[in-house]
């Protein structure tokens, strides 16, 4: 049976290859890619905590589920708001290269 | 058999996101991306919550990648070009990354809990989704509707931010 660690440890690799994409990646589009897989292990990691703390009626903890269940909305608009504004800066620069967007105003 | 699976939809899921940190076609990330998302809904299948894997798959694996996959083809963007590699940027990134990624290994191996096993859990008759539907209804509400709230103003401002002329 695979522990608490193990689906933290895993959910923490997760985050590691999302830090890597944003870190280490010069597209924008990739970049945003790379965000939504780190908000998806902080997800992972809260619904293996509301399997771990199980209530005492013998149940998970359905308020962290819940929380994902914000969170996951709050991406869905955060990546609808996000892709307007590439797709806004794309018209201006013709580029989602971030070296080629290197000052505050156009 | 949970641990096989277990093992199988986490090497599935690391593999296709390293995959989407590496393909240098922005369309290939996209679809490691989708069998990222998929292999995730899976290892919440594992740890019982049925109706975030159904949400995992329904809002992200479904309306995000459409979105990304969209945006991909109306900016008709090709293949990075290779530029020239600032190697100072790159070695301070991988820097953080080693450390970041040591870090996350110590906490979860000093953390006491790390060992356990999941306790069983009793049948109640209930599905996942009349539980999860109870509590947000009832002790998260007013969340909930300002989740709403939140969701029409990000409509509003992605009409207002996709206009042709900005200014």
């Amino acid at each position: 049976m695979p522990t608490l660690g193990d689906y933290l440890l895993v959910s923490g690799l997760l985050f590691s290859i999302g830090l890597a994409g944003v870190l280490l990646r010069r597209n924008l589009l990739i970049i945003f890619m790379s965000l939504e897989l780190m908000l998806n292990a902080a997800n992972l990691s809260l619904v293996a905590f509301a399997r771990h703390g199980v209530t005492v009626f013998g149940l998970p903890d359905y308020n962290a589920q819940v929380l994902v269940f914000f969170i996951i909305t709050v991406a869905a608009a955060e990546v609808a708001v996000g892709l307007a504004i590439i797709v806004a800066l794309y018209r201006l620069r013709q580029t989602t290269h971030v070296e080629d967007l290197n000052r505050m105003k156009f | 058999m949970l641990t096989i699976l277990f093992w199988v939809f986490s090497v599935l899921m690391l593999a296709s996101a390293a995959a989407v940190v590496l393909f240098r076609n922005p369309v290939n990330s996209a679809m490691s991306l989708v069998l990222s998302f998929l292999a995730l809904a899976a290892l919440f299948v594992t740890l019982d919550a049925f109706f975030i894997g159904v949400i995992q798959v329904l809002v992200y694996a479904g309306a995000v990648m459409v979105l990304f996959l969209f945006i991909i083809m109306l900016l008709d963007l090709k293949a990075e070009t290779r530029r020239r590699l600032n190697i100072a940027a790159l070695a301070g990134g991988l820097a953080v990354l080693g450390g970041f990624v040591v870090l996350i290994t110590q906490v979860v191996k000093s953390l006491p809990a790390s060992a356990d096993h999941f306790p069983p859990l009793a049948r109640t008759g209930y599905p996942d989704a009349y539980e999860i539907g109870m509590t947000l209804f009832s002790a998260f509400n007013l969340p909930f509707q300002v989740i709403g709230v939140l969701l029409l103003v990000s409509t509003v401002g992605v009409v207002i931010l996709s206009r042709r002329n900005l200014r």
